[in-house]
């Protein structure tokens, strides 16, 4: 089933929670809510459920106005944060819940319910836990809980409140996974809040970032991470060197280093900052008359097979990142301390709007 | 399992086991010298014993002086009978009242947010902090003969003061408190989310509350309960008040135990009282009882505590 808001807005008090929201979720896939805390990506999330109403705006499922559902005629499945089991039941009566509290008309029969708790235990592979009570559960087998007890009234949709935000780095990262393979399993139209970039970016068929109460961008996984619409975005995924100076005439001044800036032909001495990855910046010992920006390698940190290279502008400014291959680090045989050059190979420039502070951005 | 409660078992197994003595420079900074904690247990005894226990003691050496069967006589004498009828009777309509009160006033404040609830919090309060000889004073100045409502209820024939239902107001107003001040923090400390779980499952408003909600508290509620039920049966000040000692009709056991000691029948206003002494111990028996199982069942589902 497909889901639509129009024009949401929501504001606590004086705080303005969303601000004119518009998203479309195609049927079947699953879309990741992802933005800073305070962003309103919960709240829209639960508007979207229905355990909150919005001031403004419009939720549609499937093309039909649902905004004055009641939340437990939306058959939505809900999963929380920090799980919400009902802990005075067993793994089984919580999965069953939903079942047995349907009208009697409604209700399936005894052995309908086990039949069914049981081959949804099998699907989140925890058979074995049906006569636990949640406290004697990790938090990855509440979580699968938890996404069991959601399935098992059939939901049309799911919708996930940071699923994953309170388990421990390696748990994060399986489940995540068998989300993925689960979702490919069942495609059932999902919607999963995360703070999470690599979370947001592996799971996800789309990602919706948002930022103070408002879409920044809408797109595949890979084309937010490659062509971010707005510097908050360009910031929020992945770590990002930020070189701030002034474009004029398709040419960008960084202190006294000119980077080539095309697409900003008609700026006129405008203020602007540009950002580049740091797998997008390449360095080289430092030569007379060598163009690019004079750095001295303050550490050089080999993981893995890249190597990650903090480096300090000699004539001021913050501190660089780079990545560059750890066989171009050995080959080059660079030592700490020594003077290089760093030049972006592609780097994205954002002109200033005048007079607007410029957006802190997360690195 | 969780990290609270291993982290609060932990604590408590060390402190229990101090540490030897010729270790005494790697003791914890929070360890006083043997001394000291010596003085502050014999003293903490001390107290207890001359304050609480003697007294208890006394009661029922007293009540037993003249044996066993002056004892029993004394309790199953008319007067002494219907008081203690009586104050079945009462705690019997207060606690069940006072249940769902306490109920619903603490699922309004925990789970809502309204205008006017730091008010109606503090409004719980009140029989807390007003005096009992009070409360039974403001039911005798609205029901009472001379009270606003007087002249009507006598043109109904109705009798509040120095009846029953006079009786059974006052402990109700005195007794308020202890179920919604029991369940308020519980219930907060809970927060919403299983409810707005049972709800997105498709449960209705009761199915929630029976099958959720109830559960949830029931330790809580029962712990509310005992110490209401114990006030209930205990409460003097406001009774007295409203009841007018009418012997063998608004004579709830603390009033008859007073009379009987003002009219110099002291091994039967004793015998009276350790009925009351009794139900003060079982209500702590069944207090630690609650604790217990709290403690065993009451782990919070989540280390990190609901957010929001």
């Amino acid at each position: 089933m497909s889901i639509e808001v129009r024009n949401i807005t929501k504001r606590f008090g004086n705080f303005v929670a969303l601000d004119d929201v518009s998203l479309d979720f195609p049927a079947g896939d699953l879309v990741a809510l992802l933005g800073p805390s305070g962003c309103g990506k919960t709240t829209l999330l639960r508007i979207i459920a229905g355990l909150e109403s919005a001031d403004a705006g419009q939720v549609l499922f499937h093309g039909e106005d649902a905004s004055d559902r009641h939340a437990r005629e939306r058959k939505v499945g809900f999963v929380f944060q920090h799980y919400a089991l009902f802990r005075h039941m067993t793994v089984f009566e919580n999965i069953a819940f939903g079942l047995r509290v349907k009208r009697r008309g409604e209700r399936p029969s005894e052995a309908v319910i086990r039949e069914k708790v049981h081959s949804l235990l099998q699907l989140v592979q925890l058979d074995w836990l049906a006569d636990r009570y949640p406290s004697q559960l990790s938090g990855g087998q509440r979580q699968r809980i938890a996404l069991a007890r959601a399935l098992a009234v059939e939901p049309k949709v799911l919708l996930l409140d940071e699923p994953f935000g309170a388990l421990d780095a390696k748990v994060r990262k399986e489940l995540r996974r068998w989300l993925r393979r689960l979702h490919d399993e069942i495609h059932v139209t999902s919607i999963f809040v995360t703070h999470d970039q690599e979370e947001a970016l592996e799971v996800a068929d789309r990602v919706v970032l948002m930022n103070h109460g408002k879409v920044e961008q809408v797109g595949h996984p890979e084309a937010v991470y490659e062509h971010p619409a707005s510097p908050f975005v360009y910031g929020f995924l992945g770590s990002v060197n930020l070189f701030h100076g002034r474009a004029h005439d398709g040419v960008m001044k960084v202190g006294n280093t000119t980077l080539a800036a095309p697409e900003h032909a008609d700026a006129v001495d405008a203020p602007a900052v540009a950002y580049a990855r740091p797998h997008e910046i390449e360095v080289d010992r430092y030569a007379p008359g060598a163009t690019g920006i004079v750095v001295r390698l303050a550490r050089a940190l080999a993981v893995g097979s890249s190597a990650r290279l903090e480096l300090e502008p000699v004539d001021g400014g913050p501190p660089l990142e780079a990545e560059i291959p750890v066989e171009q680090l050995r080959s080059l045989g660079l030592r700490e301390g020594e003077t290089l050059v760093a030049r972006p190979k592609r780097m994205r420039i954002f002109i200033k709007p005048e007079g607007a502070p410029h957006e802190q951005v997360a690195a | 399992m969780s990290w609270g409660r291993a982290m609060t078992l932990d604590g408590v197994g060390s402190i229990a086991d101090p540490a030897p003595r010729h270790q005494a420079s790697r003791r914890r900074v929070t360890d006083e010298a043997p001394w000291l904690r010596w003085t502050l247990v014999a003293i903490a005894i001390g107290f207890l014993t001359l304050f609480l226990f003697v007294p208890l003691a006394a009661v029922f050496y007293e009540a037993l002086r003249k044996g066993w069967d002056a004892y029993f006589a004394a309790l199953v004498e008319r007067d002494a009978l219907s008081s203690i009828k009586l104050t079945l009777l009462v705690a019997a309509i207060a606690v069940p009242a006072n249940l769902v009160f306490g109920v619903a006033a603490a699922w309004a404040i925990a789970k809502f947010e309204f205008r006017g609830k730091n008010l109606l919090t503090t409004l719980i309060d009140v029989p807390f902090s007003v005096s009992p000889v009070i409360s039974g004073l403001i039911y005798v100045l609205i029901f009472g003969a001379q009270g606003w409502f007087g002249a009507e209820l006598k043109a109904h024939d109705v009798q509040v003061i120095f009846a029953l239902p006079g009786i059974v107001l006052a402990t109700i107003f005195v007794t308020f408190p202890f179920v919604a001040r029991e369940l308020i923090p519980l219930m907060q400390s809970q927060g919403t989310e299983e409810e707005e779980a049972a709800i997105v499952l498709g449960a209705r408003g009761w199915q929630t509350f029976w099958r959720v909600t109830l559960p949830n508290i029931k330790w809580g509620l029962l712990y509310g309960v005992i110490l209401c039920n114990a006030r209930a049966m205990g409460e003097f000040g406001a009774v007295s008040v409203v009841s007018g000692h009418i012997r063998g009709q608004t004579n709830t056991m603390p009033l008859h135990v007073e009379i009987l000691y003002n009219e110099y029948q002291f091994q039967a206003a004793f015998a009276v009282a350790s009925l009351l002494a009794l139900l003060a111990l079982v209500t702590l028996a069944l207090k630690s009882f609650i604790e217990w199982r709290t403690g065993r069942e009451g782990a919070p589902i989540n280390p990190e505590g609901p957010s929001r």
